[in-house]
C-alpha cells in the first residue's frame, strides 16, 4: 500500500471528539463534549483540501475565513488563528459548540460528499479555547470617530454588533434588560452545551476589551424610551436586539396547571438563576417524569436539563423522528444520555388532580399528510386514538413570539402580524431612521449564528447610515 | 449596584425602603411594578412601585417577611446596597391614563387589605394631586400591622380603616365596610379609635350619604382580592385588581406569571399587572401561587436554622 492510499483513508473519516460517557454526564452539568487537544486538532486540520473556491465559507452567516483559520492550525501558528477568526467572528468559542455546522459550513464541505466533512465547529472551538487559555484576545488598533451606537440586548446578536462597530472606532454602550449579559447565552443554553464561567464570561469580556459598555438592569422600552436614548442621551443610532419574548402555549385545557412550565422559565431558572445548585435562591421544580413538548434545539435543552436533576424524561413531538428540528448532535446526544422519544402523538389535554397539580398528559396520535408549503409532512391526528401518560411535570418548548415590549413603547416602529420588527433586508433599518433592527425580535426563534450574522449586518447598515449623514 | 438611601419599620416584619435608581425613578408610574435581586446568588423578586422621588432619583417599596429572600431583605440597612434594581416594569395604572374630565366622572373606590395599602398609595397620591376626590377602605388582621395611615391622612381622601380583629376602625374586612358605605349603614356601625374607645361611624366619617362606586380598585393579597371582587360583582362596581403572580424575568420571558382572564391568556408583567378583577379566575391563581410553597419554606428553615435544619426530607440532600 502506498503512501498516498493511507492518506486518503484517513481523510474520509473525521477525528473523533471525545466526550464525557453518557451514563456519567447525565447526572451532571459539566461539558459534554471535551473537545479536540493540540494532536486532534492538528490532525484534523490536516485534512482540509484548501479548495480554490471555499464552498465552506459561503455556508457560514457570519463569512468566517475558514481555511485560512484552519491552515493556521495545521501549522501550529494558534494565535494566528484566532486573529484571522476574529477577522469575522467575536464569539468564537460559543459558536464552535452551538452553531448548526452540519447544516452550514460542514454542508458545503467538499469532503462531505464521500466522506465526512472536516470538523469545522470542533477547529474553531479549539483555537477559542486555545486562544483563551493562553491569553490571546482579540486586540486590534481602534481609532475612535467621536460617533456613538447604543445596542439593545446583550445576546449574540447584539454582541456581534457592538464588536463590529467598536472595532470600526464608535463608542457603544450595550443596554441589557437582566442582572447578567449574554442574552440566550445566559439564560437559554445549558451549562453542558455552553459553560457559563470558562465560555460565555471571558467571550464578553473580550467584547468590553474593545472599550464596549454593557449597562445591565435597563429595559428599553420601560427604563428609557428609544426617543430619549436618541434625544436625551445622544446616541446617533441604536441596534435593536431585544430577542426573543413570550412563550408560546398549546391552549388546551389544564395548561396553567401547577408544574406546566414553558422553556424559557424551566431553563432560565435552571442557567440564568441557577435554581439546581442549593447555594442559589432561585427555586426550580423537578418531576420525577417530565414530559416536554416540542422538538427544536430549546425542546432537547429542557429535556437534557430535567434528565440532569434526576427525572424520567420524555420528548414528545407531533412529527416523525425525522423532522425533528434540533440539531442531529443534540438528538444523537438526548437519545444517548437516555430521553425517550414519544414521536408522532401530540397534548390535547393537561391532567390535573384535586389540588391543580398535574397527573398525566392526554396524547392523541399522529399521522404524516402531505408536504407543506415548506416540504415538510403535515401532522393529522388520528381520530379516537387518545391516549394519557402519567407524569408529575410539563415543558412546554413551543418556540416564542418576539418581546412587545419595545415595539408596544416605540411610536412609529412598525411590525408584523406575528410582532417582528420590519426591517430592510440590506440595511436593517426599521420604519424608524437611525434605527435598526435584528435576531429573533427581526425574525422570530432562529440560532445564535443567525442573529450574529444579523448583528453584523446592522453594524455595517449602521456603519453606512452613519458616515453618510 | 443599587443604595438603600432609607429604611422604616412600618410595622412587625414590615419594611419600607428608598433606594436610589435614578432612571427607574425618572418614569416611574402608579400601578408599575420592579424587580430587586439583594445579591449574586438571590432570587428575582417584583414588589410593587409605592413611591418615586424624580428629583432625588429614588423609588420606594415595601417589603414583608415572608420567605428567606425576603428575610435577608429586610436585614439590610440604610448604606447597604442591593445588587439589582430594575425596572419600572409592567404598565401603569388605568386610572393614569384617563384625563381630568374621564376622572370627574368617577366615583372611586379604593380596597386595600393588609400590604395592599402601599400598592394603592401611588395611585391615590395621584389623584389627590389631580384634585379628584375618592374613598379609601384599608383593611388590616389587626392594629399591629396598620401601616401608612398617616401617608393617607395626609391625601385628605375619605379613609375607612378597619381590622379584622376589631381592634381599630371598623369591624373587617374591607368586604363589611365596602358593604355598609353603599347601604348607607357605615354612619351606625361602630368605629374603635386608637384610645380603644367605641364611637359610632357618624363621629368619624365627612358624609352618611349611601355611596354609588362606578369604579373600584382592589389590591391586597389573592383571597382578599376574590372575595372584594365577589362583594363588587354583586353591588355593581366594575373593579380593577393588581395581580403578584410567580415571575422569574418580568420582561416577558418566562411565562411563570400567565394567569386566564376571561377566556384569554395573560402575562401579568406584560398585559398587567392590573386587569379586571371581575375576568380572574382566582381559585387558580392561588393554587399556582402556591406552587413553589415546599421550595420557599425549605428555603426559609435553612437560613433560620442553617445545616441544623435537615430533618430527613429527602430534598436537599441533608
Amino acid at each position: 500500500m502506498g503512501d498516498a492510499e493511507i492518506v486518503v483513508a484517513k481523510m474520509a473519516e473525521r477525528v473523533k471528539v471525545r466526550e464525557q460517557d453518557a451514563k456519567v454526564r447525565a447526572t451532571n452539568f459539566d461539558e459534554v463534549c471535551l473537545g479536540y487537544n493540540e494532536e486532534e486538532a492538528v490532525l484534523e486540520a490536516s485534512r482540509c483540501l484548501h479548495c480554490k473556491n471555499p464552498l465552506c465559507v459561503t455556508g457560514c452567516p457570519v463569512g468566517l475565513h475558514i481555511p485560512e483559520f484552519i491552515e493556521e492550525i495545521k501549522n501550529r501558528r494558534f494565535k494566528d488563528a484566532i486573529n484571522e477568526i476574529h477577522k469575522s467572528s467575536s464569539l468564537p468559542a460559543v459558536c464552535g459548540r452551538v452553531c448548526p455546522q452540519e447544516t452550514q459550513c460542514e454542508a458545503k464541505c467538499v469532503l462531505g460528499i464521500k466522506g465526512e466533512a472536516v470538523s469545522i465547529g470542533k477547529l474553531e472551538r479549539f483555537v477559542a479555547d486555545y486562544a483563551r487559555e493562553h491569553g490571546s484576545s482579540d486586540e486590534v488598533p481602534i481609532t475612535k470617530n467621536g460617533k456613538r451606537v447604543a445596542v439593545v440586548g446583550s445576546g449574540p446578536a447584539g454582541l456581534s454588533c457592538a464588536t463590529d462597530l467598536a472595532k470600526l472606532g464608535y463608542e457603544v454602550t450595550i443596554f441589557e434588560a437582566l442582572h447578567t449579559a449574554g442574552g440566550v447565552l445566559t439564560y437559554g443554553i445549558p451549562e453542558f452545551r455552553l459553560p457559563k464561567e470558562k465560555v460565555v464570561i471571558p467571550e464578553i469580556e473580550n467584547v468590553k476589551k474593545l472599550g464596549v459598555k454593557i449597562e445591565t438592569n435597563v429595559i428599553v422600552g420601560k427604563t428609557i424610551s428609544i426617543d430619549n436614548l436618541l434625544n436625551e442621551e445622544k446616541f446617533d443610532a441604536i441596534f435593536i436586539a431585544s430577542g426573543a419574548g413570550l412563550p408560546m402555549f398549546m391552549h388546551i385545557p389544564g395548561e396553567n396547571s401547577n408544574g406546566v412550565f414553558s422553556a424559557n422559565e424551566f431553563l432560565t431558572r435552571a442557567n440564568l438563576m441557577k435554581g439546581f445548585r442549593d447555594d442559589y435562591d432561585t427555586p426550580i421544580k423537578v418531576g420525577k417524569k417530565v414530559i416536554v413538548v416540542g422538538g427544536g434545539n430549546v425542546a432537547m435543552d429542557a429535556s437534557r436539563t430535567a434528565l440532569r436533576l434526576g427525572a424520567e424524561t420524555h420528548i414528545v413531538y407531533r412529527r416523525s423522528e425525522k423532522e425533528l428540528p434540533a440539531r442531529t448532535e443534540e438528538v444523537h446526544h438526548a437519545k444517548e444520555e437516555g430521553i425517550i422519544f414519544d414521536t408522532l402523538c401530540n397534548p390535547v389535554e393537561i391532567v390535573a388532580d384535586e389540588n391543580d397539580n398535574v397527573r398525566a398528559v392526554k396524547l392523541i396520535k399522529m399521522e404524516l399528510g402531505e408536504p407543506d408549503e415548506r416540504g415538510r409532512r403535515k401532522p393529522i391526528e388520528i381520530k379516537g386514538s387518545e391516549f394519557e401518560i402519567e407524569c408529575d411535570m410539563v415543558i412546554m418548548a413551543l418556540g416564542t413570539t418576539p418581546n412587545p415590549m419595545l415595539s408596544k413603547n416605540t411610536k412609529g416602529l412598525m411590525t408584523d402580524k406575528k410582532g417582528c420588527i420590519l426591517h430592510d433586508d440590506e440595511t436593517t433599518e426599521t420604519s424608524l431612521k437611525g434605527i435598526f433592527v435584528g435576531g429573533d425580535a427581526a425574525i422570530g426563534s432562529a440560532t445564535v449564528i443567525l442573529a450574529m450574522g444579523a448583528g453584523k449586518k446592522a453594524a455595517m447598515g449602521i456603519h453606512k447610515y452613519l458616515t453618510n449623514k | 449596584m443599587y443604595k438603600i438611601i432609607k429604611k422604616r419599620n412600618l410595622a412587625y416584619k414590615l419594611c419600607l425602603y428608598e433606594i436610589e435608581n435614578e432612571r427607574l425613578a425618572r418614569v416611574a408610574m402608579p400601578g408599575q411594578f420592579l424587580i430587586v435581586k439583594i445579591d449574586d446568588k438571590g432570587e428575582r423578586i417584583p414588589l410593587t412601585i409605592c413611591d418615586y422621588d424624580r428629583d432625588a432619583g429614588t423609588v420606594t417599596i415595601v417589603v414583608q417577611e415572608v420567605g428567606a429572600t425576603t428575610k435577608k431583605m429586610n436585614e439590610l440597612n440604610v448604606g447597604d446596597y442591593l445588587q439589582d434594581v430594575v425596572g419600572p416594569l409592567g404598565n401603569e395604572s388605568d386610572l393614569i391614563s384617563m384625563n381630568k374630565d374621564e376622572l370627574k366622572d368617577k366615583k372611586i373606590v379604593f380596597i386595600a387589605g393588609g400590604l395592599g395599602s402601599a400598592p394603592v398609595y401611588p395611585q391615590a397620591k395621584y389623584l389627590s394631586s389631580q384634585g379628584i376626590d375618592f374613598d379609601v377602605i384599608l383593611g388590616y388582621k389587626n392594629k399591629d400591622v396598620l401601616i401608612l395611615e398617616k401617608e393617607y391622612r395626609d391625601l385628605k381622601c375619605n379613609l375607612y380603616v378597619c381590622t379584622d380583629d376589631e381592634s381599630y376602625g371598623f369591624k373587617g374586612p374591607v368586604t363589611n365596610v365596602l358593604k355598609l358605605l353603599c347601604s348607607g349603614k357605615i354612619a351606625d356601625a361602630d368605629y374603635k379609635d386608637t384610645n380603644g374607645k367605641v364611637v359610632k361611624g357618624k363621629e368619624v366619617i365627612k358624609s352618611s350619604d349611601k355611596k354609588k362606586y362606578n369604579h373600584a380598585v382592589a389590591i391586597g393579597s389573592a383571597v382578599m382580592m376574590k372575595f372584594a371582587c365577589i362583594t363588587t360583582k354583586e353591588l355593581g362596581i366594575p373593579t380593577v385588581v393588581s395581580m403578584n403572580t410567580l415571575m422569574v424575568d418580568g420582561t416577558g420571558m418566562c411565562g411563570a406569571c400567565r394567569l386566564m382572564v376571561g377566556d384569554d391568556l395573560k402575562f401579568c408583567c406584560i398585559d398587567g399587572p392590573e386587569f379586571d378583577g371581575h375576568k380572574i379566575d382566582f381559585d387558580s391563581v392561588i393554587k399556582r401561587q402556591a406552587q413553589y410553597k415546599d421550595e420557599e419554606s425549605r428555603a426559609l428553615l435553612k437560613l433560620n436554622e442553617g445545616n441544623t435544619h435537615h430533618g430527613g426530607c429527602g430534598n436537599c440532600g441533608g
